[in-house]
């Protein structure tokens, strides 16, 4: 495997796909920032310091072969396009730079054509819409280079009404395919949508797709929220509802819209609620005569279990993906910083010994990062560091960024940046795990608190 | 108001509630009960929320990332505790606030943490436990909106809201 090389260059590669010509490799967790890129044997461009040349790749608009195909066709290309390009590791080339055209989905590709405006990477695809009223989309990816399609192509049929999800499935795959990592294009993020002055903000939760379409709210804003999380099947929200006029965790079935308060002891708050990788448990915050702590409690009977038993505040707690482990905030040192402790409670160890308060930590999906907030010296910043805290990477910075959430494939992070001052308002932002490609989701709505929820099946 | 003024005022009307029948109150931001009060136009009636709101302050500030109570905290709460058994009819919901400088579950367990710090100072003084709730809001209830200190010291607060007389909490 030529890989090799570059392997043994690199802990913590994860080395893709060799069998093709064309294979671009992300290096997750490396330190600085590297990407190889494989264009054909053994050529390999490395690129540090963050700064990446992405893969031009050409995706004319797909083929329409019923009437009325036409607009999907359209629209589908423009989200597969818009979700490669989103990742910063795909440039796509404009269509006034095409020599060729495709005309039919199953006539031979002039890959001479594609190779001439230097498409390393070319999408081609085709719409129809089934007598059922279906659609049909097919697709293939081809090396340019090496002139040939890259498989057998995929083909997919769904109601014409989740034309956007088979957009995102074959980005997906293609995203997959060249790079290596787990699709992620085909998810949604639930949110906080907010509205109106700074000292009177209306709170609605929201869902919408990672991308920021097909926006839908949960809530009807007469209630202050915050902090939803998505179940880890995406059927099931926790959050945080001030109904009662106190806060309270709230279990919410987004099938059945039905919605029950899961905490309402007298006397107590409870927040920061995520689910355990099983679905099964709630792990959050109750505080009770000015102390914070962090319970578990079993969803189906109810039974609440005490994890931490401290003067200080402990919270903000997050499930590894094996469910053995949970990391959380405590300020039982003096100022707030990170822990992890057995899922069952127990003696706790310190991870985060840097400058500055560290919080809202959350596990990866992969199991070997935690990703925070920093604060430090006035600047808030969203980071990763490796379990042990070691390794410890700022991929932010502003007057206030806060609550990091995974991709599903653990390679792209969303949070909450606000602005400063009077007219100071939240928006959602992604970027990279290696710090690169800040992008703002692109919604109408002040937004904040994101929870990215899993790949769609 | 500072606290000298407010001291002035308390000074005033403590001579002026003497001559008032107390338990009238007349709802919140109600005004004027006490009658031709003199300079400052209408007066809250003592036993009002008004009055407590403005005369008594019904709230105490923080300071950065803490919730002890400072000398000038304390007076205010003296003077709410002596208020608060002066009108046991009374019940009141203390709310604690942070400023945008922190993350969101920290500031709410901060501000749990100030509202608890009234209430344990309040019931030290003499206020039934039972008439005392607390409530986080965190960050998310500024009163102040600029992003300086200047509007930050006013959003750490915590706020004693009183709770009228057959009202449920």
């Amino acid at each position: 495997m030529n890989a090799t090389a570059a392997m043994g260059a690199m802990k913590l590669a994860f080395l893709l796909v060799r069998s093709a010509p064309l294979a671009l490799s992300l290096l997750a967790a490396a330190v600085p920032a590297a990407l190889a890129q494989e264009a054909r044997g053994p050529l390999r461009i490395e690129i540090t310091e963050g700064v990446i040349e992405p893969l031009p790749f050409a995706a004319p608009v797909f083929v329409s072969e019923t009437p009325g195909a036409e607009t999907y066709a359209r629209d589908i290309t423009r989200v597969v396009v818009d979700d490669l390009t989103s990742t910063g590791l795909f440039r796509p080339i404009p269509e006034s730079a095409f020599i060729s055209r495709i005309t039919s989905f199953d006539s031979p590709v002039q890959y001479a054509d594609w190779k001439a405006i230097n498409a390393q990477a070319l999408i081609t695809g085709s719409v129809a819409i089934a007598g059922d009223g279906r659609l049909v989309i097919r697709f293939r990816l081809h090396d340019v280079f090496a002139e040939a399609p890259l498989g057998e192509g995929l083909q997919f049929v769904a109601p014409p009404a989740i034309w956007r999800r088979i957009a995102h499935k074959v980005a997906d795959a293609v995203y997959s395919r060249i790079t290596g990592e787990a699709p992620y294009f085909d998810s949604r993020v639930v949110f906080v949508a907010e509205s109106g002055p700074k000292d009177a903000r209306i709170k609605r939760l929201a869902v919408m797709d990672q991308d920021g379409a097909n926006l839908e709210f949960l809530t009807d804003g007469s209630a202050l929220v915050i902090a939803p999380r998505f179940s880890p099947d995406g059927s099931r929200v926790l959050y945080t509802s001030y109904q009662t006029g106190f806060p309270q965790i709230y279990l919410l079935d987004l099938a059945t819209g039905q919605r029950r308060a899961l905490s309402n002891q007298p006397g107590t708050i409870t927040f920061a609620p995520r689910f355990s990788p099983d679905g099964r448990t709630v792990v959050y915050s109750m505080s009770s005569g000015g102390n914070t702590d962090i319970y578990a409690m079993d969803i189906a009977t109810g039974t609440i279990r005490r994890l931490t038993e401290t003067p200080s505040i402990e919270t903000a707690p997050s499930f590894s993906p094996d469910g053995r482990s949970i990391v959380f905030e405590s300020d039982r040192s003096g100022t707030q910083q990170i822990y992890i402790m057995p899922a069952a409670g127990g003696e706790a160890r310190r991870i985060s010994f840097g400058k500055g308060r560290y919080g809202t930590p959350v596990w990866s999906p992969r199991g070997d990062l935690i990703a925070f907030t920093k604060q430090n010296e006035g600047r808030f910043h969203i980071g990763v560091m490796r379990t042990d805290g070691s390794e410890e990477r700022l991929l932010t910075a502003s007057f206030l960024d806060e609550g990091p959430t995974w991709s599903p494939n653990g390679r792209v992070i969303m949070f909450t940046r606000q602005t400063r001052g009077a007219a100071g308002a939240p928006a959602l932002y992604t970027v990279d795990i290696t710090g690169r490609n800040l992008r703002r989701v692109p919604i109408d709505t002040a937004a904040s608190d994101p929870s990215w929820g899993p790949l769609r099946p | 108001m500072s606290t000298l003024t407010r001291i002035l005022a308390l000074a005033a009307f403590s001579l002026l509630a003497a001559c008032t029948s107390p338990g009238g109150f007349s709802g919140y931001g109600g005004a004027g009960g006490a009658g031709g009060a003199g300079a400052t136009g209408g007066m809250p009636a003592p036993g009002t929320v008004a009055y407590f709101n403005e005369m008594v302050g019904d709230r105490v500030h923080f300071a950065v990332d803490e919730s002890a109570l400072s000398e000038e905290a304390k007076s205010i709460l003296i003077a709410q505790a002596r208020w608060l058994n002066d009108n046991p009819e009374f019940n009141a919901i203390i709310e604690g606030h942070a400023d945008e400088q922190g993350t969101r579950e920290y500031n709410l367990a901060l501000g749990d943490r100030r509202a608890n710090a009234v209430r344990d100072f309040l019931i030290a003084q003499g206020v039934a436990p039972h008439r005392l709730r607390t409530v986080s809001y965190g960050k998310e209830r500024p009163i102040a909106i600029c992003s300086e200190e200047a509007c930050y010291a006013q959003n750490r607060r915590a706020v004693t809201v009183l709770i009228a007389p057959g009202a449920t909490s």
